[in-house]
């Protein structure tokens, strides 16, 4: 018999839990605001979803109503890749400065 | 156009780009590194996007018109938040990643074809409850997440906002967005679906309200793994593995940093998501002690002292020292003792910001050295052995009581052990019980010197004094 697709999915759903159960774990207590950021910035990878929405039946009718949300998605997600990372990268870059002058 | 299969294998580096830019965070010198990572796994996750659907027409041109909107947004937040509202970026971030969710959910919705689920009205079973599921906890993660965002702003009062059959409420909400689920992959009605969704944003303000300002950054961690597992939940409808990758790794981060905060805080998770804490004022018995006891107060000139003839000061941050904006001055208080050949560290209490690490942020952007700056259980040892403990803006997380007094609501909590040092220097404007509304019987000990003044002008007093 074959296996359901969605079994295999749900298996690399569930060994990322795992994954992710131990990465975080050794991630220093001091980085966890940047952390937070950064799995922001790396969620908003849901904006894969919203591109696909938004560029789907184009021929003549661009903005219906199922591409139109997939356009404001487009727009929150970009907030949140451009914001995310960016900040994450400001605040990284405090951490290296007081190494730098020392 | 590429092959589906090609495509996976994208998405799937992307997902391992996005686990080492988590993993690089493990030390201050690989976090850049890591970061660039993370943003590496995005450009090839967007750029496979376009590929695969091989649409190069003019709604090309839009979507990258909205990015480019969106992502002029995102930069200039980004440069502009100051870091003592980071809390509130991030809170403001998870309500944008939950809309996002539920967008996609909708549109896929609307036009399962694009996704290839099916037709509208018969989409496949298993995609529309994962995109159900997608779309509520997507809601949820934006409703909590504005609420959140509201109070730590100052907008909304941080009090707890609680009233009778609260908690029933809820769960009788959280039934029937199952049982709607249910009918709606019997019938597959519009209105099915947009009633889940509603449901969901009014449970999602419902859970965060009655929580009180002390357990915002348990609200902010829990948001965070919500937001992971709506991202999670759409990578199953969208079959993408970049998708299910990132949601797992960002709901387990989240989960991760949940307990971290509840156990620093010896709160279970049941009881900060059931709220009210933080709402019980210090009661008139409290107060009356609190007028019997003597207090010993001083000057910048006495802090400066004690400071200049000690050879080891341990320095005790809280969030009051960010509100006051004084991590500048304590800096230069630092270098100051440090040129006098005194030993000096920090020592941060896991909750003692807004937010997971809050502290150690606004430290660095003061040009602290992070290698002087120590968590609870690397440094409380240390106090026994140091002259002075200078407590600033920090006031629950010394509170001796919590290993004393097991009628204190914060019996239990990991305390920083300041008492222990050879004196302690306390900035405070007045003895008004911290957040959790006890009463701090630090105040009262014999080797106490409480410095009455707003944090920031007290510091730069002692600076001058220390010449």
């Amino acid at each position: 018999m074959e296996i359901d697709p969605f079994i295999f999915r749900l298996s690399i759903f569930i060994l990322s839990i795992f994954i992710g159960y131990y990465v975080v774990w050794s991630v220093t207590p001091s980085l966890h605001t940047p952390l937070m950021s950064v799995t922001n910035a790396i969620s908003s990878v849901i904006i894969v979803g919203a591109i696909i929405a938004a560029l789907t039946d184009s021929t003549e009718n661009i903005f219906n109503s199922s591409s139109l949300f997939g356009f404001t998605a487009i727009i929150l997600a970009a907030v949140n890749i451009f914001g995310g990372f960016l900040v994450t990268q400001r605040m990284l870059q405090m951490y290296k400065k007081k190494k730098d002058k020392k | 156009m590429i092959s589906a299969n090609l495509s996976a294998i994208f998405y799937l580096i992307s997902g391992i780009l996005f686990i080492l830019a988590l993993r690089g965070l493990s030390s201050p010198d690989t976090s850049r590194q890591g970061n660039y990572f993370g943003i590496a796994g995005m450009i090839i996750a967007i750029v496979v996007t376009f590929l695969s659907v091989g649409n190069f027409s003019t709604s090309l041109v839009y979507v990258l018109l909205f990015l480019a909107i969106g992502g002029a947004i995102g930069a200039f937040i980004a440069f502009k938040i100051p870091m003592t509202a980071m809390p509130e970026l991030v809170a403001g971030f998870h309500s944008l990643v939950g809309l996002a969710a539920v967008f996609v959910a909708i549109s896929a919705f609307l036009n399962p074809e694009a996704f290839n689920l099916g037709n509208v009205g018969s989409i496949k079973l298993a995609s529309l409850i994962e995109m159900s599921i997608g779309a509520a906890v997507g809601a949820i993660t934006f409703s909590g997440s504005i609420i959140a965002f509201l109070k730590l702003r100052g907008i909304m009062s941080g009090s707890p906002i609680t009233f009778a059959g609260q908690h029933y409420l809820n769960l009788i909400l959280g039934i029937a967005i199952f049982v709607l689920i249910f009918y709606l992959c019997k019938s597959q009605t519009n209105s099915l679906f947009w009633t889940v969704i509603m449901a969901s944003f009014l449970i999602g303000v419902l859970l965060i309200i009655p929580i009180g300002g002390a357990d915002m950054p348990v609200v902010i961690s829990m948001l965070n793994s919500y937001s992971g597992w709506a991202a999670a939940g759409i990578g199953f409808t969208l079959e993408n593995t970049a998708l299910i990758i990132t949601g797992a790794l960002v709901g387990s981060s989240g989960a991760i940093l949940s307990y971290i905060m509840c156990k620093a805080m010896n709160r279970s998770f049941v009881s900060v998501i059931l709220g009210g804490f933080g709402a019980e004022s210090s009661s008139n018995d409290l107060k009356n002690k609190k007028d019997q006891k003597p207090v010993k107060s001083g000057n910048a000139e006495d802090a400066a002292f004690l400071m200049k003839n000690a050879s080891s000061v341990i320095i005790v941050p809280g969030y009051g020292m960010a509100v006051a904006q004084a991590q500048h001055a304590l800096r230069e208080m630092v270098d100051k003792l440090k040129k006098n050949d005194i030993k000096v560290t920090y020592a941060i209490h896991p909750v003692a910001g807004r937010m997971p690490g809050h502290m150690n942020v606004l430290l660095a952007e003061a040009n602290v050295p992070y290698d002087e700056v120590f968590e609870l259980e690397d440094i409380n040892n240390d106090f026994a052995n140091s002259d002075v403990a200078f407590v600033i803006g920090a006031n629950d997380v010394t509170n001796p009581a919590a290993k004393t007094d097991p009628t204190s609501p914060i019996f239990g909590m990991p305390v920083l052990d300041v008492e222990k040092c050879k004196s302690v220097l306390f900035v405070k404007r007045s003895l008004s019980p911290g957040y959790a509304g006890v009463d701090n019987e630090l105040f009262y000990k014999d080797n106490t010197l409480m410095l009455f003044a707003d944090a920031k002008k007290m510091t730069e007093d002692i600076v001058k004094n220390l010449d």
